[in-house]
């Protein structure tokens, strides 16, 4: 250890000494990743020696992994040595300057998803006056949460303030070595927020990360942890949205859930990564790795997601009812056009006795896009009276798109119950020539056809993102008629 | 108000609409009576603008426009309204939202100010006991489980929320009770006024004993082959359409 400490030391001078702090105008790694990539990384955020190890475990084990294709989407190879894996917020004067100098049609998509002005332009990058960086928006809050005793801050901070918080819980849900992708994120994560809620604490605000990854162009690693300790409960609402780029982009997250006793998370995701042109040209490559430990007796996690963006996405928010009487909840709106992929679903593992869980899935295939639910629930042999519902709904726009479900159920407890239901429907000529003949435009009535198939998730959504959520569709179904 | 000329309309490659001709002045009820089969709602739906029929030949003039060469949307928000024989169902979407939608699309069309939640949700309770729905009807999906009589009735609800200048009603009555018959003939009576017309659409004359129409047209493979007044829906009521040498191919009665 003393030996890898003495090393680590000397590179970190090294780096110096190459001067990447000189060289800061620069503020791009060059592409490529090897343990070199990862200990500058973590000698950047002065690390302390546990997370550059924990890294460095990961890294390995990653290199050992193969990428997984099992999952219902097609892309081509990703060249992980042709990707940078650090990437220092730009300098203002790199930056647009002014609303006048951002492209005018993410303008139009702002302005169509009620985005408040100065929220727009922090969206587009603009340089605007560091009150709207999202740490300083955290701020803002700083008084009433540090009252109530919530930690919440950049992950990068916490390692620093906080690390006996973050060493005992960071990949205890998700370990390093889960999957590819999550051991790719335990290696080279930028950033990402931190929250603990003490014992016996309701978190007074919902806590919200939105915007904060398009800030700027760190965000394709991030990593999210959230303890909620005894009789504690917290919302946190987690937005996503990307500017426009032509080439495609590995976005490789990684959410932790800690519930301990009596304990509450509800999570509540609106993700509108760019999902590339009607081309298919360009779009994010959405692989995401969430998972929530239902540790404690009584304890309770609700998912709820909104996926509209990303050229693909890969996402699997899943509870491991760890805790007896713990209940996990999936509601889920998947909504694809043009190219779009998207394999997503939960995983519902039952471990504890009497435990619950419910899946509400929404999908909606537009365009030639194609949407997959997959989902696994299954039951360990302590998980006695355990039961599921799962509710698969799909929608189809058009003929040229197409849904698919893959349930699977597995069972070692006789007594557990599980019920599933699965509907296709498609928005009919018949609905659309109600609407038009009400004197509805044919893109207002898909929307509000979409919107009603998916109301039952919506109405999981905390009341503002629900409305978001419900414009978001709007956009995103721009140009699915006619 | 509206000029229908030499109207001629297939569906799927066959031709329903032989040539059909009608003027409807402002304030005018008129019925069209006939079998089934005989194109009555493929008049209905041409007119509104379904794309599933194609005109292949004709002329229908709206206030003097061009109808044909509208959009459905662009036609609904100038006046005309359609009440479906078979109302399809929206999941998921709520009659209110549903209704001030399309109350607002043409509001802001005809440049007038848009209602909001609060004064549509006055407006639509009063409408809705209008026609002896439950104001909870607006709560509830579109059409969404609703009895065959409560489509029918929220269709006119539908009507006189929207307030149209051609109501197109196509087979109001059918799969009413006497009651409901009633309600929603009150309805339909209450859109009467001097600068609205009315095209009732029907194959019983029962209709036509609660809503009294100034003209009466049989309609028989694809054309009008007769017009009258208020008497002939009584002469097809005793006499049947084999009266006028037609095959009711259900061989329902006229009378019901
Ligand atoms: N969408 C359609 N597809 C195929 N045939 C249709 C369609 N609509 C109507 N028809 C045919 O057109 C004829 C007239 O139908 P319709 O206008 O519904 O008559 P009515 O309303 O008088 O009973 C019938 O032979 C019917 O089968
Ligand atoms: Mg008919």
């Amino acid at each position: 250890m003393a030996n890898t400490d003495r090393q680590v030391n000397e590179l970190i001078k090294r780096e110096y000494e190459h001067g990447f702090v000189t060289d800061i105008e620069a503020d791009t790694f060059e592409p490529g990743l090897n343990e070199d990539v990862i200990r500058r990384l973590s000698a950047i955020k002065n690390e302390p020696e546990f997370m550059l190890e924990w890294r460095l475990k990961a890294y390995r084990r990653w290199l050992e992994m193969d990428e997984p294709d099992w999952a219902h989407v097609d892309f081509p190879k990703v060249d992980y040595n042709a990707i940078s894996y650090y990437s220092a917020p730009k300098k203002k004067e790199d930056m647009p300057q002014s609303l006048d100098e951002v492209d005018p049609e993410l303008l139009k998509t702002y302005e169509k998803l009620g985005i408040p002005l100065h929220e727009r332009a922090k969206l587009a990058g603009v340089a605007v006056d560091a009150v709207f960086d999202s740490v300083s928006v955290a701020t803002t809050f700083k008084e009433p949460l540090e009252k109530a005793g919530v930690i919440f801050c950049p992950i990068s901070e916490a390692v620093q303030k906080y690390p006996e918080l973050v060493q005992k819980y960071l990949g205890s849900v998700v370990p390093v070595g889960d999957n590819y992708f999550a051991a790719l994120n335990s290696a080279v994560f930028s950033d990402g927020s931190f929250v603990y809620i003490p014992k016996g604490v309701r978190c007074p605000l919902e806590l919200s990360t939105y915007f904060r990854i398009n800030a700027a162009n760190t965000g394709q690693f991030e990593r999210t942890l959230i303890v909620a300790d005894d009789d504690s409960y917290v919302s946190y609402l987690e937005g996503c949205t990307a500017p426009m780029r032509d080439e495609n982009q590995l976005h490789a997250a990684v959410v932790e859930l800690v519930v301990l006793e009596n304990a509450q998370i509800k999570y509540s995701t609106v993700q509108n990564w760019y999902p590339g042109d009607e081309n298919g040209k360009g779009g994010i490559y959405n692989f995401v790795t969430k998972r929530a430990a239902c540790i404690g007796n009584n304890s309770k996690v609700s998912w709820t997601q909104v996926e509209t963006g990303s050229a693909i996405t890969w996402k699997y928010p899943s509870c491991v009812l760890r805790g007896d009487n713990s209940v996990g909840e999936f509601y889920s709106v998947a909504l694809t056009h043009n190219y779009q992929q998207a394999d997503t679903g939960t995983k519902m593992i039952h471990l504890g006795k009497n435990t619950s869980s419910t899946i509400i899935s929404k999908g909606i295939s537009a365009g030639r896009s194609s949407n997959a639910y997959r989902g696994l629930v299954k039951f360990g042999p302590g998980a006695e009276a355990a039961r599921n519902f799962t509710q698969c709904d799909s929608l189809l726009i058009g003929d040229r798109c197409a849904a698919h479900t893959f349930p699977y159920i597995e069972s070692q407890n006789k007594t557990a119950i599980v019920e599933h239901e699965a509907t296709t429907s498609k928005v009919s000529d018949e609905q659309m020539f109600l609407c038009r003949q009400r004197g509805i435009d044919a893109e207002q009535a898909v929307s509000m056809i979409v919107n009603g198939f998916c109301k039952e998730v919506f109405k999981e959504l905390p009341m503002e993102f629900a409305v978001e959520a419900g414009k978001l569709l709007e956009v995103s179904l721009e140009g699915s008629v006619g | 108000m509206l000029s229908i000329k030499n109207l001629h309309a297939s569906v799927e490659g066959k031709e329903i609409l032989k040539g059909i001709n009608l003027e409807i002045n402002p304030g005018e009820v008129h019925a069209i009576m006939g079998p089934n089969g005989s194109g009555k709602s493929t008049l209905s739906q041409v007119l509104a603008g379904n794309e599933a029929y194609e005109v292949t030949s004709g002329e229908v003039l709206f206030n003097g426009e061009n109808l044909l060469d509208k959009e459905t949307e662009e036609r609904a928000r100038e006046g005309i309204f359609l009440a479906f024989q078979y109302p399809v169902e929206i999941p998921g979407v709520s009659n209110l939202q549903f209704l001030r939608t399309a109350v607002n699309a043409k509001r802001k069309h005809l440049g007038e100010p848009e209602m909001n939640a609060a004064e549509f949700m006055k407006l639509a309770r009063e409408v809705s006991k209008q026609v002896d729905l439950n104001p909870d009807f607006l709560k509830r999906g579109v059409n969404e489980g609703f009895s065959g009589g409560e489509k029918k009735r929220n269709e006119i609800m539908q009507a006189l929320l929207l307030q149209p200048k051609l109501a197109i009603l196509d087979e109001t009555d059918s799969g009413l009770d006497i009651d409901a018959l009633k309600v929603a003939s009150d309805g339909v009576n209450a859109l009467r006024s001097a600068d609205r017309a009315i095209l009732m659409v029907t194959h019983y004359q029962r209709l036509l004993n609660h809503i009294v129409p100034d003209h009466v047209h049989v309609l028989a493979g694809g054309r009008i082959i007769k017009s009258g007044g208020r008497e002939l829906a009584l002469e097809l009521e005793e006499k049947g359409y084999g009266w006028l040498g037609i095959k009711d191919e259900d061989d329902a009665p006229v009378a019901g």
